[in-house]
C-alpha cells in the first residue's frame, strides 16, 4: 500500500525543488492482566504521511492523517506554503538538509511471529505471570503485559530516494507492588522499560515469565529492608541502571541539536562544546561506547535513519576519548561537516526527524561478575532505574534504583532500600573502575525518551555490562 | 465543521452494530502550526493535521477497544473504522467478561466551542522575530485548533473545540544562562508580546552579572508559579489518582496513611470548569466543574476514572486519575513584597527535570533552571549557576512554607507530546524556608 501511495504522490508532486514523502503506518496490540483481570485489548492503527518540500531558498513541512491523493496534494500545498514563508528567515541553509538518492530495505527478524499464537493463547500466558505475582498479601497491585507493534515506513524523495523498512517490536511487563503501614515498594521484570524487536522469541531472553516470582519476592523484601547507607563509596551497576546512565549522561549531551541549540528551551543544552571531539577525555580508559543500528534485537536497529542516511555502527567514545557527536546528516553540514551519526529520527508520521540516540552501548570488557564485586571494599549494587533526573546541560545527575544490594570486602551482602546516587556527568565516567564482560551484557532499551519542540517521545536502545564507579556520593530514603 | 463529520461517521457506525452490541466513539484531533525557532531564526516550520478515532464495542460485559487516523473522507473511514469494529467483534469470543467494564448509559449531550480568529502564524512570527532582534531567541509558536467528541450508540453526542495559539521560548545570554517566557491564549495582542519582550532583555541583563555558586545546604527560597509547577507535576503523578490511593503508590501515602498535612494555607483543586479541555471523559461520563483534592492542607478526594471507580465503587470525576486542570488557592503574599519577604535566598523562576528519591515520604529532587537569582536583603544580587535540590513535599508545602502569593498566573500547557495538550495551572508563588539543596 505504502509503495501506491508514493507513486501516486510522485505522480502529482509539485515541481520543486526536492520533495520527500515518509509514509508510516503502524499497528500495535496491547494486553494487560491487572489482578487477575484482562484489561481492555488495545488495538492501535495510526497512518499518516510527513510531506517535506524545499524551494526557493526555504524549506517547510506538512504532515496529515489524510492519505487520499487529494489530501497529499493539500500536505504538499501546505509545505510549499511553509517553505515559502521561511524562505529567507531560516537558520539552516536549504543547502545543507540531505537529498538521499539510496534505495533500500530494512526488516526485522523474527523467527516466532506475534500471529503465531492466539491471542486466547497470550491472555492465559498473561494470566499465569500475572498470578505468579501474587504470592503474598502484602502484594497490592500486579500486573503482566504483552504488547507488540509493526511498523512499515517508506521514504521516497524526488532525487530518486526510495527506503522502505518493517520493524517488530515487542514490549512484554511485569510489576509487583508490596504495601506494608506507609511503605510501598515496586519492582519490575520480565522485559518491563526493556522492549526490544523481534517476534515472540525475544520473551525468554528479558525474563517474561520467569521473573514473575523473584520480583514478587524482592518487592516483599524491599519493604523490611534497611534504608540504602549513605557516603562515598563504590557503585556497581546493573544493565537495567546502565542503560539509564548511558541515556541521560553520555546519550543526551553528545546530541549535535542540543550542541547546536536547538533544544535550549526545552531538552536543554550540553555540557559538551564542539572543539571537545576528538581530543576530550569523558571517561577513563575503560570506556567505549559506540553507537550500534546494526544489532537485530535491540530496540532502536534500521537500516537507515529517517533523513534517508545508511545507518552503520561507529565508535563515539574509544578508550574514553570522545570521537564524534550523535548528529544526522543535517547536523552534520551545520557543524561544518563533522562526522557523526545516522540518527535523524521521527517518532512518528506527525513529527520532523530530529537527532536521536537510537542505540548507544558501552561495549563489553574482561571482568567477571565475581570480578567486579570482588574489587570493591565498601560499596553498594543498584538493579534496575526508577528514578532520573539531570540539570538542562546533562551534567548534574541524581538516579534513583528500584533494589540495592551492600557490597563489603569484596562480597554481596543485605539488600538495601531506596538507593540513589548523584553525580556529575563530565567526571562521573572518569571513574569508571570495572567493566564487566560478555556475560554480564544485556541489550536493553528506553520506550519513553522525550525531547523536541513539537514534543517526540521515542524508543532508543542500550546495551551495556555491568560496571564499577569509585567514590560515588551514594543515599538511601526518608 | 468536523463535528458534524464525526457525529454522522458515529452513525454510520451505529446502524453497523449487531443485536445488543453497544459502541462507543471518541475523537481527537487537531489543525496546527508548529513552527520551532533558534537565535531567533526558523528551524522547523510546518503543519500537522490528525483525527484520531477510538472505538469500543460492547456486548453484555465483553469489550475491546482500538484506535485509528481518519482521512476525513467519509467513505474511506467508515470502511476503516467498520473494519476495525469487526476485528473487535472476532476478538470478543476470545475475551473474558471484564468486571470493570463502565461507561456512560444516560445520554448526556454537550457542547463547548471556544473558536477565535487566531492570528496568521506567519505575521505573528514577523512580529516575535522583529521584537526579539538582537536576542538569542529560541522556542516554539503553536497555533490552531484541537477538538474532541464523544458518541455512542445510546445517542449521546458530545463536542470540544478551541483555538488556542502557544508560544513558549527562551531568551539566551551564554551557556546556560538564559530567561523563559510563554505567551498562549486565543486573542493575540502585540503589545502583551512587546512587553514580555522588553521584561526579558531587562532580566537578560541581570543574567549578565557574573553568577554566584551556592554551596549545598538549605537556603530560604522562593518558587514562581513556573517553578511551583513541576512540584505540583509531581503530586500529579499518582498523586491523587484513586487506583494508586487504593494500591499504596500514591506519593502522598503518609497522608492517606497517617493523616499527615500540609500546610493549612494548601488547597488544592481540579478545576475542570475553569480549565481548557473537555469536560467529557472517553467513556461518555460528564466531569464535575471541580474536584478538592487537597483541602486545607488535608487530603481530600481522589480523582477516580471510569474503570477505579467501577473497581472502587465511587463515582466518575475524571478522564484519567491526573489533574488536567490544576488550581491552587492564593495565600495573602503580594507579589511586589516577594524580595523583601524573602529577604535573602534564592528567587527561582523555573524548575526542571523533577523526579522522586523516595516516594513513600513525597521526596523529590530536581534542577533550577533558566533565571534564578540571588537575593539579598531583598535586592536581586546575581543570577545563580544550575544546582539540584531534594526536599520533601510535606517541607515545602507543609512546616517550611512561609507563604503564598495574593496574585496567581494562568499557565496553558505548551506540551505536544502526540497533540497540543489542554492542560492548565491557575497558582500562586510559594516562599520556602529551608529548601535543600545538594548538588
Amino acid at each position: 500500500m505504502l509503495d501506491r501511495l508514493a507513486d501516486d504522490f510522485a505522480a502529482v508532486a509539485p515541481d520543486v525543488e526536492f520533495w520527500s514523502l515518509r509514509l508510516v503506518d503502524e499497528t500495535t496490540e496491547a494486553l494487560t492482566v491487572r489482578q487477575g483481570v484482562l484489561q481492555p485489548p488495545f488495538n492501535h492503527r495510526s497512518r499518516g504521511a510527513m510531506v517535506t518540500i524545499i524551494d526557493g531558498g526555504g524549506i517547510g513541512y506538512a504532515a496529515t492523517s489524510d492519505l487520499s491523493p487529494a489530501g497529499l496534494a493539500q500536505a504538499a500545498a501546505r509545505a510549499l506554503a511553509w517553505a515559502r514563508r521561511s524562505a529567507g528567515k531560516g537558520l539552516v541553509d536549504v543547502k545543507d538538509f540531505p537529498r538521499p538518492v539510496h534505495r533500500g530495505e530494512y526488516r526485522t527478524p523474527v523467527e516466532h511471529p506475534w500471529e503465531s499464537v492466539a491471542l486466547g493463547d497470550k491472555i492465559a500466558w498473561l494470566m499465569d505471570a500475572c498470578a505468579a505475582l501474587k504470592i503474598d498479601p502484602r502484594i497490592v497491585d500486579w500486573q503482566s503485559s504483552l504488547a507488540h507493534t509493526r511498523s512499515d515506513t517508506l521514504l521516497r524523495t524526488s532525487s530518486g530516494g526510495s527506503i522502505r523498512q518493517t520493524f517488530e517490536y515487542l514490549s512484554p511487563g511485569l510489576v509487583a507492588v508490596a504495601n506494608e503501614g506507609s511503605q510501598t515498594q515496586r519492582r519490575t521484570g520480565g522485559g518491563e522499560d526493556a522492549a526490544c524487536q523481534g517476534g515472540l522469541e525475544q520473551l525468554a531472553r528479558l525474563g517474561f515469565p520467569d521473573d514473575a516470582r523473584r520480583i514478587a519476592e524482592e518487592a516483599l523484601m524491599l519493604l523490611s529492608a534497611p534504608e540504602c547507607p549513605t557516603g562515598t563509596m563504590d557503585l556497581l551497576l546493573m544493565p537495567s541502571q546502565m542503560m539509564l546512565q548511558i541515556h541521560e549522561s553520555i546519550g543526551h549531551p553528545l546530541e549535535l541539536d542540543r550542541i547546536l541549540g536547538d533544544e535550549r528551551n526545552y531538552a536543554g543544552t550540553s555540557f559538551v562544546t564542539l572543539d571537545m571531539f576528538g581530543s576530550y577525555r569523558y571517561g577513563s580508559e575503560l570506556l567505549n561506547v559506540t553507537f550500534d543500528p546494526t544489532r537485530p534485537e535491540q530496540l532502536a536497529s534500521y537500516g537507515y535513519d529517517d533523513e534517508g542516511s545508511r545507518a552503520e555502527r561507529v565508535h563515539i567514545i574509544r578508550n574514553g576519548i570522545l570521537e564524534r557527536p550523535l548528529g544526522g546528516a543535517t547536523s552534520q553540514a551545520r557543524a561544518q561537516g563533522m562526522a557523526g551519526t545516522a540518527n535523524a529520527r521521527a517518532c512518528s508520521w506527525n513529527r520532523p526527524p530530529i537527532d536521536r540516540m537510537a542505540n548507544l552501548n558501552v561495549e563489553p570488557g574482561t571482568s567477571s561478575f565475581g570480578d567486579l564485586v570482588r574489587s570493591i571494599e565498601r560499596g553498594v549494587l543498584m538493579d534496575t532505574n526508577r528514578s532520573w533526573s539531570i540539570d538542562d546541560s546533562r551534567n548534574k545527575f541524581q538516579f534513583g534504583c528500584e533494589l540495592g544490594r551492600v557490597i563489603e570486602d569484596g562480597e554481596l551482602k543485605r539488600l538495601v532500600r531506596n538507593p540513589n546516587y548523584r553525580g556529575i556527568s563530565a567526571t562521573f565516567w572518569r571513574s569508571l573502575a570495572g567493566v564487566g564482560n560478555r556475560d554480564t551484557f544485556q541489550v536493553l532499551g528506553v520506550r519513553n525518551c522525550g525531547k523536541g519542540e513539537p514534543n517526540q517521545v521515542i524508543h532508543v536502545g542500550h546495551a551495556a555490562p555491568a560496571c564499577v564507579f569509585r567514590n560515588v556520593e551514594v543515599f538511601g530514603g526518608e | 465543521m468536523f463535528r458534524d463529520y464525526f457525529f454522522e461517521l458515529a452513525d454510520k457506525l451505529t446502524a453497523r452494530l449487531r443485536g445488543d452490541e453497544v459502541l462507543l466513539c471518541s475523537l481527537t484531533g487537531e489543525d496546527s502550526d508548529f513552527v520551532r525557532l533558534n537565535r531567533n531564526r526558523i528551524r522547523q516550520a510546518g503543519s500537522v493535521q490528525q483525527r484520531v478515532l477510538s472505538l469500543d464495542l460492547i456486548k453484555g460485559r465483553r469489550h475491546a477497544a482500538g484506535q485509528l487516523g481518519l482521512s476525513g473522507h467519509m467513505e474511506q473511514d467508515t470502511a476503516q473504522a467498520a473494519a476495525l469494529m469487526e476485528s473487535l467483534r472476532a476478538q470478543r469470543p476470545h475475551l473474558p467478561e471484564d468486571p470493570y467494564l463502565h461507561y456512560a448509559t444516560e445520554a448526556r449531550s454537550t457542547e463547548q466551542v471556544h473558536d477565535h480568529a487566531l492570528p496568521p502564524s506567519d505575521e505573528a512570527l514577523d512580529q516575535i522575530m522583529r521584537a526579539a532582534e538582537g536576542m538569542d531567541l529560541v522556542g516554539i509558536w503553536a497555533n490552531g485548533a484541537t477538538f474532541a467528541g464523544f458518541a455512542n450508540s445510546l445517542g449521546q453526542r458530545n463536542w470540544h473545540s478551541s483555538a488556542t495559539f502557544n508560544f513558549d521560548w527562551s531568551c539566551h545570554h551564554a551557556g546556560d544562562k538564559a530567561v523563559k517566557n510563554g505567551y498562549a491564549g486565543s486573542r493575540w495582542q502585540l503589545e502583551v508580546l512587546l512587553a514580555k519582550m522588553e521584561a526579558m532583555r531587562a532580566e537578560l541583563e541581570l543574567m549578565q552579572r557574573p553568577p554566584k555558586t551556592i554551596a549545598p545546604g538549605r537556603y530560604r527560597v522562593y518558587l514562581a508559579p513556573a517553578a511551583l509547577r513541576e512540584i505540583l507535576d509531581m503530586l500529579a503523578w499518582g498523586g491523587f489518582g484513586l487506583k494508586s490511593h487504593r494500591t499504596a503508590q500514591t506519593p502522598l501515602i503518609k497522608m492517606v496513611r497517617e493523616g499527615r498535612r500540609l500546610h493549612p494555607s494548601v488547597t488544592l483543586l481540579e478545576h475542570g470548569a475553569a480549565g481548557f479541555g473537555p469536560m467529557f471523559t472517553p467513556h461518555g461520563f460528564i466531569k464535575p466543574d471541580h474536584v478538592v483534592l487537597i483541602k486545607d492542607g488535608a487530603y481530600g478526594e481522589c480523582l477516580a476514572d471510569p474503570r477505579a471507580a467501577k473497581e472502587y465503587g465511587v463515582a466518575v470525576n475524571s478522564a484519567g486519575e491526573s489533574p488536567e486542570a490544576f488550581d491552587m488557592a492564593p495565600g495573602t503574599l503580594a507579589r511586589s513584597d516577594v524580595p523583601a519577604a524573602l529577604d535573602t535566598g534564592l528567587y527561582i523562576n523555573n524548575l526542571w527535570y523533577c523526579n522522586f528519591s523516595d516516594r513513600s515520604n513525597c521526596r523529590i529532587t530536581g534542577m533550577t533552571r533558566f533565571a534564578c537569582f540571588w537575593v539579598e536583603n531583598g535586592r536581586i544580587t546575581a543570577p545563580v549557576n544550575v544546582m539540584r535540590f531534594d526536599e520533601s513535599v510535606y517541607h515545602i508545602l507543609g512546616g517550611r512554607l512561609l507563604g503564598l502569593t495574593r496574585e496567581r498566573e494562568l499557565i496553558l500547557d505548551s506540551g505536544t507530546y502526540g497533540q497540543r495538550s489542554l492542560q492548565s495551572y491557575h497558582l500562586p508563588g510559594a516562599l520556602v524556608d529551608g529548601f535543600t539543596f545538594t548538588l
